[in-house]
């Protein structure tokens, strides 16, 4: 279990690194996707991982899961759901403005427009 | 408990969905809806910095949750300061918006503008590490809006960057909160601190990623270097009310380091060596290539982007000792500073605007309208940040000279922070010249001021307006001077507090009388 959790989050950062690498927006957008995936595993995990046992405290429960990781999740997964939404919108404004989805800015951007 | 301390969230949070749904099509009442909004956070924040004067620490529990399980909102001198710097800089910086028109350039400014002011002022005030998380999240989200405010093709492509370099920094953000919780058990910062005091030494690695994680990701938000490349071409490519409002995002950044290296993790003391060694010479770094830009930049937003840089490196430099001289020192120039990047930001944008086809490119080109005036202001808020008297400027280096006297690199800091200066004074000196110099060199004459003699159009610019907000930022630091002895005595009474966690952890976990 810790293995399979540990190598899925591990495994996710790494394409979503190589991805966030890429000079295309596509592959920009889905590196970010991956690396949210991971970061949501992560944070789930950091309440222990526990199999088979409810989320909740009450008087004489021992066994239990930590509940508060799973609310992080939830307001993390609702952050960047919102977040990707943007970055697909912005990185959609700039190919229809731009012409191209290269994530890297061009050289009129530094040395002027009669560079 | 005093509700006063949740209001500067809850009125923009308010104020910015009803200026979306019922003023949607109206410009005039947006403007005035929106300008009375902050500038209620303005005075709101006078009267907390007011009450934390006395060094009292207020708690104020959402919901009246006991402190580790509910969210807590705390009100220290730090805090006080910066819910005042951000509304002075909210609503100055609306007040140029309105008059140089910039906010009718695209749709929905007033209300990012809100939403921007809601999660910053959250992020000063929250004692609760997740909850800074998700304002931190607010405060961006809306700065994407704001930032490709007016639309445009280089805008937009600085802007995809902008968003893709703070997810990045989210989630880095949540792996540390997540390493954080896995050790402590808590979100509360005061009970994080009290939770790490306690902490047995064989889990401190655990800690110490975590801790190193999260100053990694306010490194960020700082722009210290090498995590600064995302700043120059978002700020020079932002509108410029957006990049001068901005100057204080990066401060946001500052405020998360000072918060958890002087509340959270300072009694772990291998911890605290670590961050500092890590600090200082990304602080002596981020001066020297921020400096360095100011020099070497052909376009005006880049310079004063560079130079906003430097200034983030100035305030580390006194910062990262985490001691109570170079903490006053440092909020001295996180205030004085972030005033003259937004000053600096608004000259650039007065040239900009009265350009041809809104150039900022370092070129000469024919002389523009109201060139005394608008030279007058660019050479007030450059003296500013390059830090020359008579402005704060100069006193907050001496501060931050004085503050480093102690430790066994002075020799290095004093010299990297004098020489970066004259590079800092040479290169705005020469951008000033090109602009307003160069100029007349070609003959044509002075165009008439473009918007004086108009017809009062509603939604018209008004160039006096514009013109009065940058003078009121200069005037701001002509105070800051003025008062320097109590804003300084102000300035060392904060370091104390922050130097000395313990009442402010007892403040939020004791005296629970009355709590659900």
């Amino acid at each position: 279990m810790e293995f399979l959790i540990a190598s899925a989050i591990g495994s996710l950062t790494a394409a979503g690194v190589y991805l966030a690498l890429r000079k295309r927006s596509f592959a920009v957008v889905l590196g970010m996707t991956l690396l949210t995936y991971a970061t949501n595993l992560f944070l789930f995990a950091t309440g222990r991982l526990v199999i088979d046992q409810p989320p909740v405290l009450r008087e004489g429960v021992t066994a239990y899961t930590d509940p508060l990781p799973q609310a992080l999740v939830l307001t993390a997964i609702v952050i960047s759901f919102g977040m990707t939404a943007v970055v697909v919108v912005m990185a959609l404004g700039s190919f229809i403005e731009g012409g191209d989805d290269r994530i890297d800015l061009p050289r009129r951007e530094r040395e002027g427009p009669d560079a | 408990m005093n509700h006063w301390l949740v209001v500067p969230v809850v009125l923009p949070a308010f104020a910015g969905p009803l200026i979306v749904l019922a003023m949607r099509h109206d410009l005039v009442l947006q403007r005035v809806f929106s300008t009375a909004a902050t500038a209620a956070q303005l005075v709101l924040a006078l009267w907390l910095l007011l009450q934390s004067m006395g060094g009292e620490i207020q708690v104020y529990r959402l919901g009246n949750w006991a402190a580790p399980f509910g969210i807590v909102l705390m009100l220290d001198r730090l805090a006080a300061l910066m819910l005042v710097l951000a509304g002075v800089l909210g609503l100055v910086i609306q007040l140029y918006a309105i008059g140089s028109g910039w906010d009718r350039r695209g749709r929905h400014f007033h209300s990012l503008w809100q939403f921007q002011l809601m999660g910053i002022n959250g992020a000063f005030l929250t004692g609760d590490a997740f909850n800074l998380f998700v304002l931190f999240e607010i405060l961006l989200i809306a700065s994407y809006g704001l930032m490709i405010h007016a639309g445009g093709e280089l805008r937009l492509r600085a802007g995809v960057q902008y968003v893709v370099y703070n997810l990045l920094g989210s989630s880095l953000f949540l792996a540390g909160l997540g390493t954080l919780y896995a050790v402590t058990g808590t979100l509360n910062m005061a009970d994080m601190a009290a939770k790490i005091a306690l902490l047995p030494a064989q889990d401190t690695a655990l800690l110490r990623v975590g801790a190193v994680l999260l100053m990694l990701v306010f490194a960020v938000k700082a722009a210290l270097v090498p995590l600064h490349f995302w700043l120059p071409a978002t700020y020079a490519r932002a509108p410029g009310p957006v990049a001068a409002l901005f100057a204080i995002m990066t401060k946001v950044g500052i405020y998360g380091i000072i918060r958890f290296f002087t509340l959270v993790f300072p009694s772990d003391d291998a911890l605290m060596r670590l961050v500092s060694d890590i600090l200082l010479p990304a602080a002596l770094v981020t001066l020297i290539v921020g400096q360095l830009g100011v020099l070497g930049a052909r376009h005006m937003g880049r310079m004063t982007a560079f130079a906003a840089v430097g200034s983030v490196g100035t305030v580390m430099i006194a910062v990262a000792q985490f001691q109570p001289q170079g903490l006053a020192a440092g909020i001295w120039y996180l205030v004085h500073s972030t005033l003259a990047t937004a000053a600096l930001f608004l000259a650039v944008d007065l040239i900009g605007t009265r350009r041809q086809g809104g150039s900022l490119w370092l070129r000469p080109a024919p002389p523009i309208a109201q060139a005394g005036i608008v030279a007058a202001l660019y050479f007030a808020a450059a003296i500013a940040m390059a830090g020359l008297p008579p402005l704060s400027g100069f006193l907050g280096k001496l501060a931050v000279l004085q503050s480093v006297r102690e430790g066994d690199m002075t020799a290095l800091i004093w010299a990297v922070i004098l020489i970066t200066s004259l590079f800092g004074i040479v290169g705005l000196t020469r951008a000033g010249s090109v602009v307003f110099w160069k100029a007349h060199e070609d003959g044509t004459p002075a165009p008439h001021a473009p918007d004086e003699p108009q017809p009062e159009e509603p939604g018209f610019p008004s160039a006096a307006l514009a013109l009065t907000s940058v003078g009121a930022l200069v005037a701001a630091m002509v105070a800051l001077t003025v008062l320097a002895g109590p804003m300084m005595r102000f300035a060392e009474a904060t370091a104390a507090q922050l130097t000395d966690p313990q009442p402010y952890i007892e403040a939020v976990l004791e005296r629970q009388e009355g709590v659900k």
